[in-house]
């Protein structure tokens, strides 16, 4: 039962930092490729810098989306996910 | 005349009153109902009574009871800076609400088009109630945009709206816009459909959350460094968490400040480019041809 319960707990761990180590990768990469190609077209029109800034920044925010969803599946298995599967087992038992 | 100004005043220092005593009432109601507690603990929104319904029990929590507390500030807010309008602007106020109003205004005619031109009330609302949200986490309350209910809430009303906008082109159209490309793909559509609303509500929320879970962490990371460096030090002076104080207020800057602010301009920002993208301008100008030329007739 002990073991069974540890096992539970070490693999929501293990899954949570999985799931926002992977998901954080998409993210960086998409964020990164916005903000550099922003900062070229600021290079190139310096004089459109505050359009540029805010569609930058609202583009970040829609390709963080995915990160977003990883985070809120990490904290489900890190705070819900434990006691739900630990319940089950008990009321299996 | 010194009359009338006297019950000017009298009538701002309501108004600033109805800004201040709500986030007043939220603090005092957050230390009356927790308990002081020592460590880390991240928990959902604390329920403080239940109303009983004939389906299942509605929950009255400190998420809800937080959203209208900003509700009343934001009303305060608006009443004490369009008191006293003149045609010409004479007081301050009245130049940051002129400012605010053309401001949105300008901003919903850009990205919506002439024909939501009505819409800048309700953005301007979504704004101020999920900027306002946000910001409360500054006065160490529980932040209603961080439960997913109330951004949940919001995003069914855009979904709403979206879905009425799609209805002007007609039942047969909007049913039609489901089998585009091909027939096949009608499932993956209806999951597109709903996928907007649920979007738009995780993403709010998940910023918001994040936010405060990475400051809890970091807090207690911090205090247990300092007694690690720090426990040698005799009595009380020892136990003080000396490295917790001010170096989690950088990050509240980030995450309270800015972070709440942006997800708010979002917000409004997708609400805005759903709800025009879901209009579709020919055929709602073919039907309302069609219907000119029936009465014509």
């Amino acid at each position: 039962m002990e073991i069974a319960i540890s096992i539970i707990l070490g693999c929501c761990a293990l899954g949570a930092g999985i799931c926002m180590g992977i998901g954080a990768v998409g993210p960086g990469i998409g964020e990164g490729n916005a903000v550099s190609k922003a900062c070229e077209a600021i290079g190139r029109q310096p004089e459109s810098k505050g359009s540029v800034t805010s569609t930058m920044i609202m583009g970040c925010a829609i390709a963080e989306t995915t990160g977003i969803y990883s985070l809120v599946v990490a904290i489900l298995l890190i705070f819900v996910a434990p006691g739900m599967f630990v319940e089950l087992l008990k009321s299996a038992l | 005349m010194k009359k009338k100004n006297f019950r000017f005043a009298v009538i701002d220092v309501i108004y600033i009153m109805m800004m201040t005593l709500p986030v007043l009432f939220g603090i005092i109601l957050k230390i009356l109902t927790n308990p002081q507690s020592e460590g880390v603990s991240i928990t959902g929104a604390k329920i403080y009574f239940e109303i009983p319904m004939p389906l299942q029990n509605l929950f009255i929590t400190e998420a809800q009871i937080n959203s209208w507390l900003v509700i009343i500030s934001v009303l305060g807010l608006c009443l004490y800076m369009t008191h006293g309008l003149s045609v010409k602007a004479k007081t301050k106020r009245q130049v940051l609400a002129e400012w605010i109003v053309e401001k949105t205004e300008s901003l919903v005619n850009e990205s919506m088009g002439d024909y939501f031109k009505g819409y800048a009330p309700f953005i301007a609302a979504i704004l101020a109630l999920s900027a306002f949200s946000s910001l409360l986490s500054l006065f160490g309350l529980f932040p209603p945009t961080s439960d997913i209910n109330i951004v949940a809430g919001w995003s069914i009303l855009v979904f709403i709206l979206i879905t009425y906008y799609k209805l002007k082109g007609g039942i047969l159209n909007y049913l039609k816009g489901f089998t585009e490309p091909i027939f096949v793909m009608a499932p993956l559509n209806v999951l597109g459909e709903i996928a907007t609303p649920v979007s738009m509500a995780f993403r709010h929320y998940g910023n918001v959350l994040s936010g405060s879970v990475i400051a809890v962490l970091v807090a207690f990371a911090l205090s247990g460094l300092s007694s690690l460096l720090l426990g040698w030090l005799p009595g009380a002076i020892g136990e003080i968490p000396f490295f917790r104080i001010g170096i989690p207020a950088i990050l509240s800057v980030y995450f309270d400040i800015f972070s709440g602010c942006m997800q708010a301009y979002i917000f409004a920002m997708l609400t805005m480019l759903n709800v025009s993208g879901a209009f579709p301008v020919e055929e709602f100008e073919k039907r309302r041809q069609k219907k000119l030329l029936k009465k014509k007739i």
